[in-house]
């Protein structure tokens, strides 16, 4: 019996990405402790959701479907996942470390008794199972082990590759579980409009820094830029505090989210150790500065020291040219 | 009202990190300590439901006579006064951390609302509200970036910083929430309230006091090191060099 339950991330009735990367996670735990693993989805009207996990070579995929989950909250969410756990037996449930993982997980390990290892980006090389995670601005690499009989892991899905459909049919499994009293209610959610890729998701991503004034010349400047490479915009944590025009959950960084594209921008960006903490996995990073001792050079491939507002609108005409 | 913030001290993050020649822990020789950020939004924004509410904000550390400097930083913004749970040990996981809290928030009593940072910029964990609260059974509003607490404090309003977007909750009180950097800017201790926080209570406990006597921890670190450094590339000296770096070198474009 397969003894790994993988929990989805999905948002408006679509699969998030990021739940294919844990599936890699809990791939390389079953190929140490034997066995497979199942695929868990909590929500309010997640069948298409389900059917698109089917083909992933999970056992079964488990489902906590109805009106009580339609909105995420801790609690109810809480249950729900526990109530799959028990169901597929597991001793180790593996979500996502977005903001609902986060969110939910710890909650999760609390029901269970369980040890919960966050943000784990790989593991220790042998046939124990050790989880290797990052602590202090990614500046150390912990190796941690779990104690206990029931583990719970929050993955940092941009340090494993997603997992490849396999084909089959794995068979949707209802199962019932009881939300409980809950003492919250979601009241409202205020969308960040975009038609870009989405931060975690997209292979090229353009982060401005303080370096580009004000909000409204951040996005005269780095729009083109994005359109011209079919980017993902960022920012760093001084301009997301400073400029209201810059959302938050656009911030890079320790604090924020962790990103690991094929091509990283930073314009403007002097890199500060919380900010390199979430992107410096990135595959090639460049970095526009007009200081030439800005830290972001330490972990730039390409360095231009040169003024962002005379250099991105040369660039960006150039780039758009070499795409053809 | 009464308002409980967990505050906790972090190596200075800013300063680099160093570790032991074995590898089994941080060198915490010479290094300095200040309060975790997110602690200090926590306990700025227990201040500024005080100064609404009419509540008592006390606040919460874990750790050893060491950590009373950062207490009184604490005190000095406008903290009532302090419980230090005495633990010898200081690597604490998240879990043993949050059923410490959960037992100070019993022995306490009338507790309206435990507020925390969402994470310490050491472990970078970001659990111990969420366990505290399933601890606790209470409900919980993580990563808020506002919070609004209604005329009887019964319930709290809370925007949380999610993934593409805002998403606001209500609470029923008592509840648990975790504060994120942009929930306010907090404030700079005066230098009569400085010497004011000097008399402020510390009533300090231990785990027999609390009836804490599970100290087993769940997650054990098994090494620390530093990951492998990037190795810095060149300088390129035109956007023409860029460009054609990125297309026939790197090939990404």
């Amino acid at each position: 019996m397969s003894n790994i339950l993988v929990i989805a991330e999905h948002h408006a009735g679509a699969l998030k990405k990021g739940t294919l990367a844990a599936i890699t996670l809990a791939k390389q735990i079953a190929a140490k402790v034997g066995g497979g693993f199942d695929l868990g989805v909590v929500g309010g009207g997640v069948a298409g959701v389900a059917a698109e996990l089917q083909g992933y070579g999970a056992g079964s995929v488990f489902v906590v479907d109805g009106p009580a989950f339609a909105d995420y909250l801790a609690q109810p969410y809480t249950k729900a996942v526990v109530a799959l756990a028990d169901k597929a037996g597991a001793s180790y449930v593996i979500s996502t470390a977005g903001t609902t993982g986060k969110d939910l997980l710890p909650r999760v390990a609390a029901a269970l008794g369980a040890g919960m290892v966050a943000d784990c980006v790989g593991l220790a090389e042998g046939d124990e199972v050790l989880f290797q995670r990052p602590m202090y601005a990614g500046n150390v690499m912990a190796t941690v082990r779990s104690k206990t009989a029931k583990t719970v892991v929050s993955v940092r899905t941009s340090d494993f590759d997603v997992a490849a459909a396999t084909g089959g049919q794995s068979p949707i499994v209802s199962v019932a579980a009881d939300g409980g009293e809950v003492a919250a209610r979601f009241v409202s959610f205020d969308a960040t409009e975009s038609e870009r890729p989405e931060l975690t998701e997209a292979d090229v991503i353009v982060t401005g820094g303080r370096g580009l004034k004000d909000g409204p010349t951040f996005w005269n400047m780095m729009n083109p830029l994005a359109d011209a490479l079919g980017a993902a915009i960022g920012a760093t944590r001084a301009v997301v505090d400073s400029w209201e025009e810059v959302p938050n959950d656009m911030q890079i960084g320790q604090t924020g989210k962790v990103v690991a594209p094929k091509l990283y921008i930073a314009v403007a960006v002097s890199g500060a150790i919380q900010h390199l903490a979430g992107m410096k996995n990135s595959k090639t990073i460049v970095a526009i500065n007009k200081d030439a001792d800005a830290p972001i050079f330490q972990v730039a491939d390409y360095g231009l020291v040169a003024d962002a507002f005379k250099t991105l609108p040369e660039l960006t005409e150039k780039l758009k040219a070499a795409r053809g | 009202m009464k308002v409980l913030v967990a505050f906790k001290r972090v190596i200075d993050p800013d300063a680099r990190i160093k570790l032991t020649a074995d590898g089994s822990a941080v060198n915490t020789e010479s290094v300095e300590y200040k309060a975790n950020p997110f602690c200090e939004n926590a306990l700025e924004a227990a201040l500024q439901i005080a100064e609404e509410h009419d509540a008592e904000v006390v606040i919460v550390t874990i750790g050893g006579d060491d950590t009373d400097q950062t207490i009184r930083a604490g005190l000095a913004m406008g903290a009532a006064r302090a419980i230090r749970v005495e633990v010898e040990d200081q690597d604490l996981d998240s879990d043993l951390a949050a059923r410490i809290l959960a037992a100070v928030y019993k022995e306490e009593g009338d507790v309206d609302l435990f507020i925390l940072g969402k994470q310490a910029v050491d472990g970078d964990n970001n659990q111990v509200g969420q366990l505290l609260a399933e601890y606790l059974g209470l409900p919980q509003a993580c990563f808020a970036s506002a919070i609004t607490i209604d005329e009887d404090a019964s319930e709290a309003v809370v925007t949380r910083e999610v993934d593409g977007g805002l998403e606001t909750i209500a609470i029923t009180l008592p509840g648990v929430i975790t504060a994120d950097l942009r929930l306010n800017t907090p404030r700079y201790a005066k230098l009569p309230d400085i010497m004011k926080a000097r008399r402020k209570t510390i009533a300090v406990m231990d785990l027999d006091d609390l009836g804490v006597d599970d100290t087993a921890l769940k997650i054990e670190v098994v090494r620390l090191e530093e990951p492998p450094k990037r190795q810095a590339g060149a300088l390129v000296e035109s956007v023409d060099e860029l460009v054609a770096k990125l297309k026939n070198e790197a090939r990404v474009l």
